[in-house]
């Protein structure tokens, strides 16, 4: 579904503070996959999902979506494709404007019609059911102005505007992080649900390395623009997160310094 | 009595004017400073098809230069990259020249001989036609920007001036977007100036100097009395604090010493003075608490 090949992003290039931010790295997702991504700050994350969003450009190597080469794709034709979350509540919705107002642009970008009134009547029924599925109340709060609504909510919705239309792939980065555990851990349950009834192809960043085994199909390890472990099926579920801790140091020779992380073990 | 019908007419038909500023200084939350130069541009042609025996083709083609001269202000601002306040005062600058040359060579033109829409209503007197013509056009310009703010595209441009990252990482064109709002929203404000020309029977270039302001303050006297809810309520209040400027302007030149030229300066003390109200009222607060905390302590 998703083909990274030997994939190199230098910021600053040429200046003393030249970063390598993704180091020839290779990836491929299986049609149907969900990979969970760890990896120390600065590791390359997130450069990676705007590589692959279109955020900038490579300086060398190729991206494919679904059998098409994307590389030179601008970001607003691959979002048509791609579904975002990102870590920041207020990025995903346009506060001043309704529930079904944001969910309605997001729904109609590919079908409607420029002057038709949006959202219709069919939409609104599509947008309460799928609300309804969330157990959060919020379909009877569609005329809400989203602004108004908490943080978990907000991404409650983020969520939906990326996968109404099903995405070719789900990019979630580090989507629960800003939210309080309990708000977190319902997020995750959605987004659990959601991946599962759509059957999407999603990649989800995530600080919590229990959550990273314990969540999808597939866990890489990032580190310095690189992808340093890859695992899935039993090798998978027999790791646990100490394994994981001592693999990394063995291999970099130092230990993994992400402070949230060894905080959340 | 007089006063009271002057102040309604001119209300509706610079009520559309408003519309327009709502649009750009709301909806996309930039001030469109295109405006003085549309508001002209809008008058200039209006005046100039209305002399050629054409007063009703007359406004089309005025909201036609008006959608222009927003698109060049669009394309300076998405294409070009340049800030968004000097694009507009670009377009205005080059639109000084573009409206002499369409009033040929002179700032004003006079159209006491020519036919307007307001002497061609069936049964209808000029006078009467000069209250209800307004009514009808406000009226007709409030349900069209109503309607186009709810369509796909409207909601596009809605999102786009709030928030417009998340729209930029969403397959919709934020450029495009706010292109064609420029282009509503000058469309508008040409429209106004094209029916003040017809009105008034003349065009004077220089009667636009300001006009961005007087817009601002009806914006924002209506969003004083009715809040900040929703599109349609602020558009409707817009043109509710349109009628509401045009009496409290027709009140102070009456009733106050102040000479007529001095009502711009009135207009731009009421703006100035409306936008500092948040500031304001928070300095207010801060005052208060001081002395309660004074007291608690
Ligand atoms: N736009 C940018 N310009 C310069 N450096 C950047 C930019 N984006 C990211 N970087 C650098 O690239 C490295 C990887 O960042 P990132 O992908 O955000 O890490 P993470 O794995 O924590 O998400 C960091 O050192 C960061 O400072
Ligand atoms: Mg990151």
């Amino acid at each position: 579904m998703l083909e990274i090949r030997n994939a190199v992003k230098v910021f600053e290039k040429g200046t003393p503070v030249e970063h390598t931010a993704l180091n020839h790295l290779n990836l491929s997702l299986q049609d149907g996959e969900f990979v969970t991504v760890i990896g120390s700050n600065g590791a390359g994350k997130t450069t990676l999902f705007n590589a692959v969003c279109g955020t900038f450009l490579l300086n060398a190597g190729r991206i494919f979506l679904d059998g098409q080469d994307i590389t030179y794709m601008p970001e607003h034709k691959r979002a048509s494709m791609i579904g975002r979350v990102f870590q920041d509540p207020m990025k995903g919705t346009a506060p001043n404007m309704t529930i079904e107002e944001n969910l309605s642009l997001a729904h109609s970008r590919s079908t409607a019609r420029a002057l038709s009134i949006a959202p219709g009547k069919k939409e609104l029924g599509l947008f309460r059911d799928r609300l309804a599925e969330f157990n959060m109340g919020l379909e009877n709060r569609m005329k809400t102005k989203v602004g108004l609504l908490s943080g978990g909510q907000r991404q409650a919705v983020t969520l939906l505007m990326c996968t109404i239309v099903p995405p070719k792939l789900l990019l979630l980065d580090e989507h629960t992080a800003a939210l309080d555990p309990a708000t977190a851990e319902k997020v995750m349950e959605i987004t659990r649900s959601t991946v599962e009834n759509y059957h999407l192809t999603t990649m989800m960043i995530t600080h919590n390395i229990t959550q990273a085994l314990t969540t999808g199909t597939r866990t890489i390890m990032m580190d310095e623009g690189d992808i340093l472990f890859d695992m899935s099926g039993t090798e998978r579920e027999r790791t646990s997160v100490d394994d994981l801790m001592r693999m990394y140091s063995v291999s970099r020779h130092k230990e993994l310094d992400n402070d949230r992380m060894l905080l959340e073990k | 009595m007089k006063l009271l019908i002057d102040s309604l007419q001119l209300g509706f038909l610079y009520g559309v004017l408003a519309l327009g500023i709502y649009i750009s200084f709301r909806i996309l939350a930039v001030p469109d400073l295109t405006t003085e130069g549309s508001f002209a541009f809008g008058l200039s042609v209006s005046a100039a098809v209305t002399s050629l025996g054409h007063p009703l083709l007359a406004l089309p083609a005025a909201m036609l230069a008006g959608a222009a001269a927003g698109a060049v202000t669009g394309f300076l601002q998405t294409r070009w990259k340049i800030h968004p306040i000097l694009s507009g005062i670009i377009t205005m600058s080059g639109l000084y020249s573009v409206n002499l040359s369409v009033l040929g060579g002179s700032p004003n033109l006079t159209l006491v001989r020519a036919n307007t829409v307001f002497k061609m209503v069936p049964f209808l007197s000029k006078n009467d036609a000069k209250t209800v013509l307004p009514v009808v056009f406000a009226l007709a310009a409030l349900a069209a920007v109503i309607w186009f703010f709810h369509t796909h595209i409207g909601m596009c441009i809605r999102a786009v001036g709030d928030n417009e990252d998340m729209v930029r990482a969403s397959s919709i064109h934020t450029g495009f977007c706010k292109v064609i709002a420029f282009c509503v929203s000058n469309g508008l404000i040409a429209l106004s100036g094209a029916l003040v020309a017809q009105y008034q029977g003349y065009a004077d270039i220089s009667s636009s100097t300001g006009i961005l302001v007087v817009g601002l303050a009806s914006v924002i006297i209506g969003e004083a009395l009715f809040g900040r809810r929703s599109v349609t309520l602020g558009f409707i209040s817009s043109v509710a604090g349109s009628l509401i400027y045009r009496y409290i302007i027709a009140l102070a030149t009456r009733y106050s010493p102040l000479p007529a030229h001095m009502l711009r300066l009135v207009s731009a003390v009421i703006v100035a003075l409306a936008l500092a109200l948040p500031a304001l009222r928070e300095h207010v607060e801060t005052a208060r608490l001081r002395k309660g905390g004074g007291q608690d302590a």
